[in-house]
Parts: structure tokens; sequence; C-alpha cells
């Protein structure tokens, strides 16, 4: 290669082909996508914007590095197709005869156990067998569903519901996917955790909510006064007491000397923590929600600061 | 400052007849831009090992330091990492880069005055840069948290060092063009468009959603797995003949290091679980794992050049660095390959081991192999030695045991977190705390390499004080002396 024009080619021709397959092709094939409507309730759009305060705390949670250790990124191995009984109904007989009828792979009447529901009946089969198993029992008098369940690690762990899509990221204007887990996944995090003032003191002292914990304490983003004795509290105010702790007038670790105040930025910080969610069930991520996630009013909206205990938790 | 270039001319025409200019002209030619970048290199490389230091204690003692917004983890970490890459990598790799253009065209560096300023105008964009971070507006995209205000810096100091740098290339006596030369014009047009993409549609511009984070693997990748590769190789490619004595084995495997380098490793970098089309990271995957090509290449180049004469080196400290420099870019790649597969993706991403792969890649490799072309390059441009002359095998030392003792732990720990996170009946602070031990060890490692940074920049800086007396001072002192009375005019 002796001619200088022929190696800036080469190189050229080389980073266009890059560019044009990770920088355009991306950008023309999702870089425009407009909100998904919601499987289970189609009148709901995902996502929404983030409200005001959880922006602002989008800029907390860049300027003070977090992405660094958290990531927000659940991942799936797969999704199992199971057969949800919920009501074995009057006959248990007829039920476990059309099933093994119904030719779905179970052939043993002793393997078929249809007490106890709501219980998963068949497990991890096929979406046509698992359509024919339902058709079949509901046929014979019991309520019976097909069940998505995705699984994967980060979703056993609780960390997430489905898998993260570009689509949770849609109206982030910095998404912070991240590339660590030195602590865990944030993607939802406002499921797991969705009270605002444990994330308050979590921010103060991590190590005094979780024992052992790597994570350093934000003590800068929150204001320390003392209390003089019989003075009031301020009225967001997270209270001490005198070795340091967190006042807990369950555990009667008084009195409490000082408070700490949190300053806007943790305000924030929290509020946009308390808006990572994403359970929404989507066409390009299909799953089953759990039972209590069907009241459609507390899907998407994102928790308050000081979230008074949100109605559609799963089991952590 | 004319007098003092012409003091160590001697020429000597070449075998064609046309007057040529010396090796001692071209490299005379390199002083000030070198000077520059070379000097502030050094800084900026003492600076990254003390904060990456930090950022690594603070791991196993989080609250080392953390009761200022300035300190926190996630300000101190991109200022290690943005120090290390813009400011000691693209630096040194450009001096680097000049020194050999103008050695192999046989000719002076073009417009010596302009790269010096372009130096400086780089420095001033990486001062901007790491003081945005730590004031809290980094992007808060990995290896591009430098903001804008400093990005505009890096870019026209950058155009103006690359356009010399082409310059130089064009001027060339010698026509016919070596390895080097390619990969070093190749990587002077791929910074500046990576770059200036990723900060309009980063920055500027910024795209929706996780195209964002898209580009951002797209600049990450071709930053540290293309430009580094090709700047780091070049070095490679022309060191390691030259202090062999010998030629390098195959320029036709040069030249499949080079193809496979732009047409695979560019499109490395999206990490296999990504939440995008799955076309993108399957392309990805692909291209990752065919970059093997690169490093059998490199490898069969690189043993069939050196042999079994390993010892017959003529500048033996220097030719430690580019050695522990090319086995620290295989083993990166190969760990870099085997985390790409997707199996094992599932279990080492998220962890410590890419970060250690990332420390053996830019570190291990490109800043070692960089520090050895340094130790070769400032005697012969200066004309003086190195004042601390064993330093230079003791920092050595200091890099390479810090290297390996950064980067092994890690590893291994990283690979033990990977498989406790893909068990979900193992708590996740537990693999947080089983982590504890192997962050410390690198810690360790992360104190040899400062220690050795500390030995390159006194070395440097001692160097540059002799310089100045040697060359400046009677300069200065013969123009302000008093004039004899016959030299007075009336």
């Amino acid at each position: 290669m002796n001619y200088g024009p022929l190696i800036f080619l080469a190189a050229f021709l080389g980073l266009s082909a890059s560019w044009f397959g990770f920088v355009l092709t991306p950008q023309v094939q999702i870089g425009r996508e407009q909100q998904a409507t919601n499987t289970v309730n189609t009148a709901e759009m995902y996502p929404q914007a983030l409200p005001g305060l959880a922006n602002q705390g989008l800029e907390v949670y860049r300027e003070n590095g977090c992405v660094y250790c958290h990531s927000q990124q659940v991942r799936q191995n797969g999704t199992a197709v199971n057969v949800l009984l919920s009501d074995a109904g009057t006959n248990a007989t007829a039920v476990v005869e059309a099933l093994l009828k119904a030719n779905v792979g179970v052939t043993n009447a002793d393997e078929v156990n249809v007490s106890g529901a709501p219980k998963i009946l068949l497990r991890d089969t096929t979406v046509e067998r698992a359509k024919a198993a339902v058709t079949a029992l509901n046929g014979a008098g019991a309520k019976a569903s097909v069940e998505l369940q995705p699984l994967g690690p980060d979703i056993a762990r609780g960390w997430g519901t489905r898998r993260t899509v570009a689509a949770d990221y849609l109206y982030e204007h910095t998404v912070f996917p991240g590339s660590q887990r030195v602590g865990p996944d944030l993607a939802n995090v406002a499921l797991r955790l969705p009270d605002g003032n444990w994330q308050l003191r979590h921010l103060y002292s991590p190590a005094a909510e979780v024992s052992g914990s790597p994570m350093p304490a934000y003590k800068f983003l929150f204001e320390e006064r003392k209390l003089e004795p019989g003075q009031r509290a301020s009225g967001d105010a997270i209270l001490l007491n005198a070795s340091g702790e967190f006042f807990d007038p369950a555990k009667n670790n008084g009195p409490a000397v000082s408070e700490i105040i949190p300053k806007p930025e943790a305000k924030a910080l929290v509020a946009y923590l308390l808006s990572r969610r994403a359970e929404t069930p989507l066409f390009v991520a299909p799953m089953t929600p759990p039972p209590a996630a069907n009241n459609s009013s507390a899907t998407n909206t994102p928790a308050a600061t000081a979230a008074t205990g949100s109605t559609n938790a799963p089991a952590k | 400052m004319a007098d003092l270039m012409n003091a160590n001319r001697s020429t000597s025409p070449l075998a064609d007849g046309n007057s040529s200019i010396s090796i001692s002209e071209t490299d005379v030619s390199c002083r000030v831009p070198l000077f520059v970048l070379f000097v502030s290199a050094a800084i900026w490389l003492f600076l990254a090992s003390v904060f990456g230091l930090m950022a690594s204690v603070k791991f196993h003692d989080p609250n080392f330091l953390s009761n200022t917004a300035f300190l926190t983890y996630g300000r101190v970490h991109p200022v290690a990492t943005n120090a290390l890459l813009y400011g000691f990598g693209i630096q040194a790799g450009l001096g680097v880069a000049l020194w050999i253009l103008a050695r192999l065209g046989n000719t002076r560096v073009a417009q010596p005055l302009v790269i010096a300023i372009g130096g400086s105008l780089w420095n001033l964009g990486v001062l901007v840069g790491i003081f945005e971070i730590f004031l809290g507006n980094s992007t808060g995209f990995e290896a591009l948290e430098m903001p804008g205000y400093a990005a505009v810096f890096l870019f026209l100091g950058y155009l103006l060092i690359g356009i010399c740098a082409a310059t130089t290339l064009h001027s060339r006596r010698e026509r016919r063009l070596e390895s080097p030369q390619w990969f070093f014009l190749a990587a002077l047009f791929w910074f500046a468009w990576i770059y200036s993409t990723a900060m309009l549609l980063l920055g500027g511009t910024p795209v929706r959603g996780i195209t964002q984070a898209i580009v951002a693997w797209w600049f990450s990748a071709n930053l540290q797995n293309v430009w580094l590769v090709f700047v780091g190789l070049a070095a490679s490619f022309y060191f390691i003949p030259l202090l062999m004595n010998r030629k390098l084995h195959s320029q036709y495997l040069a030249l499949l290091t080079f193809w496979t380098l732009i047409l695979f490793a560019s499109w490395s970098g999206i990490p296999n679980s990504a939440p995008v089309p799955a076309w993108i990271p399957a392309v990805s995957t692909v291209a990752t794992v065919l970059t093997i090509i690169t490093v059998l290449a490199v490898i069969v180049n690189v043993y069939k050049t050196v042999g079994y004469g390993c010892s017959q080196t003529s500048n033996p400290p220097s030719g430690k660095f580019f050695a522990f420099g090319i086995a620290a870019f295989v083993v990166a790649w190969l760990m870099n390959i085997a985390a790409a597969i997707p199996d094992i993706n599932s279990v080492l991403h998220f962890t410590w081991f890419t970060t250690a792969q990332w420390h053996l890649n830019v570190y291990g490799f490109f800043s070692l192999t960089m520090l050895g072309a340094i130790y070769y390059i400032v005697p012969l441009v200066t004309g003086m030695e190195w004042p601390f002359v064993k330093w230079v095998r003791a920092h050595y030392w200091l890099a390479a045991i810090g290297t390996i003792v950064l980067v092994l732990p890690m590893a291994i720990g990283g690979v033990i977190q990977g498989t406790k996170l893909s068990n979900p009946q193992v708590s996740f602070i537990e693999t947080a705390k089983g982590m504890l031990p192997f962050l410390k060890a690198s810690s360790v490692g992360e104190l040899f390499i400062l220690l050795g940074h500390l030995l390159l920049l006194i070395n440097i800086i001692a160097l540059s004080v002799r310089y100045h007396k040697k060359h400046f001072v009677p300069v200065y002192e013969a123009a302000t002396a008093e004039l004899k009375p016959s030299e007075a005019k009336s």
C-alpha cells in the first residue's frame, strides 16, 4: 500500500461502513420510535415522559456518576409459556379428563392435580399446547389462562418483571443502561423499594440501610442541623440520635439530637429513582402481569416523592 | 531558536544524489512539539493514576474522601479515565506518530509551532473537561464525559496537529509507505470523525432514547479498539524491528492486520444483551470474534520478527515496554473476544472482568507501548540522556508488575462475581462483599503504577530543566550581557 490516497480511502470506507451500520441505521430504525401501546390495556400509552422533578433527578444521577456502579437494564433468557389454573371448577375429574384428552403432552392422570388453585398446571410448554389446554380446561368448567413468564437470573432476583426494551428509554434525555453492577440494577427500583424516605435514608447512609454496602455516603446531598432541646424538627427532616443513627421511635433509640434535611438535589434524585419502573407488557416484550398490576390507574403513573405504598408492587 | 536547531546539523547525501536531511535534523525539528506533547502527557498520566488510585480505594473504603460532591466516586472515576485516554493517551500517541512519520519519511516535521499550539489547545480542552466533570457537568457517557465546552478545544487542537502530521507525511522524501505510516494516517482521520459524530449526536442535537447508547458504544469501541490499537501497533511495528535490527517479518500480515482492524474492530463494542434491535449486538459479536484474525496476525508477525533473539535488543528498557505491550494486547483482545461470545457474555457482562480488560488494553498495551516510545524518543530529540537512567528500568518493572497485580485479581474477581450474579439464590450483597479482597489487591497494582508514573514525571521535568540550563540559559546570558565598548554603536 504505497499510496496515501489509497490508505485514506480504505480508512474512509471502513469507518463509513461502521458509521452507516451503527449510527445511521439504528437512528432510522428506532430513532423516531413513538410510544407503544400496553398490550393488556391498549388505551394506555407507554412510556410516559418523566415529570419535572424526576427529570431534574436524572441530571443529579448524571452529575454524580451513578451510572458507573448501577445498570438500568434487565436481561431475559427466554419466556416460559405456562398454563395457569385459577379455579378448578366443580367437577375435578372432568377437568382432568379434558386435559388428558387435549393432547398436550400430559398422559398420566396421576401427574395432574387440579386442587389448590390458583396454581400453574402446565409449566414451560409451547404456545399451541398451552392454548389447547386452556380451551379444554375452560370447556370443562375450570378457569384457566395462558401465562407468559419471562425467565432469567435478573428476573428471578426480582430486578424486573420483563427485559428492558428500547421503548423503556424513549423519553429519557440521557440514557443510562450502565456497564457495571457494583450496585444492584435500578431499572425497576421503584417497584422494589417504593418508599421515598427509605431512599433518602439510604442515600445519606447506605451502610445503615443495607449492611455491608460498598456504596459511598452522599451526605453532601443533605443539610445537617443540630436540634435544640424541645425544638421541633423541620417538615421533611430525617432525625438522627446522639450516635448518628436514624432515630426510630419504635426502637426507642432516641432522643433525636439532630436532623438532616434533604437538599433539592436529593429530593430530585429520589423522584428520579421512584420513576424507575418498566413492568408494562408490550408487544416486543410480552408477559402476563401479576394480578395486582391490572389496576390500570397505577401501572404507569410515576410515584410521588414520598410514596404512601404503591398498589402494584409485586413481592420483592 | 534557529541557531539551536542548526547546532547539530550534519548533512549526508543519499544514494540517489538528492541532498537529504540527516536523522538528527528530523529529530531536532520535533523538539518543540514533542516537548509540549510529551511533558503534558506525563503530567496527565500522573494525575490520571492519582485519581485512579483514589477511585480504586473508594471501593473497599467507601467513605474515603466522600464528604464532598467534588470527590465522589462518580466524578473521580471519569476524571481518571478521561485523563488517561485524552490527557495522556491521544497526546502521547500523536507525539509518537509525528516523530515516526518524520523519521520514516526522512523529513522535518511540518510546522512545529502550529503543532505546539495544537497541543496547547488540546491540553486546555482536557483541563476544561476535567474541571467540568468535577463540577458535575459530565455528559454521562463512558469515554466521552468531557462536555461540549471542552470538545471544541480538543477538536481544534486535534485538527491542527492532524493536519501537520498529514503534511509531514505528504512531504516525505521516502515515497514508499511502511506499515506504521498506514496505521497513523488512518488513525489521524479516524478520531476526527468519531469524535465529532459522537459529540454532535450526544451533546449537540441528541438522538432519542437508546440510540444514544448505541452511538456511545460505537464511539467507545472505535476509540479504544481501533484508534488506540492503530497507534499502538504502529509504534510496535516501527520500534520492535528497529530495536531488533531487523525488518518487520511480513508486510502482508501487517496489511491483514490493517484491514481486519478497519473492517472488524470498528463494529465491535455493542454488548450482547443490549436493549436494541437484535441485529445490532449480533453483528457486533460476529465482528468482535472475527478480530481473532488481527490478534493472530500480530502474534505471528511479532514472533517471527523477534524470533529467539529477545536479548539482542539495542535498547533494553524500551524493548521491555514494547514486549509487555504486545503481550498485553494479545491477552486483552482474547479477553475481549471471549467476553463477546453470547454464553460467556451473559455471565461476564456488568462485571469487573470488562473493567480489567479495559485496563489491560488501554493501560497494559497502549500506555506501556507509548511509554517505551517516549523513553526512546526523548533522548534522541533533545540530544540529552535521561537524568535518572536507572529509573527507566525501575519504571518498567513497576508498570509491568503493577499492571498484572491490577488486572489479574480484577479479572478473576469479575468471573466469580459473574457466576454469582447468574445465580439468583446468591444475594446481591454477597457478590459485592465477595469482590472486596480482589479490589484491595487491584489497588496495590494501582499504587505501583502511580509510583512508576512519578518516576517518569520527575525524569522528564528534570530533563527539561537540564535542557533549559544547557540551551536557553547561555543564550539568555549572552543576550543580556553587558556590551563591551567596542561593540557599542555610536
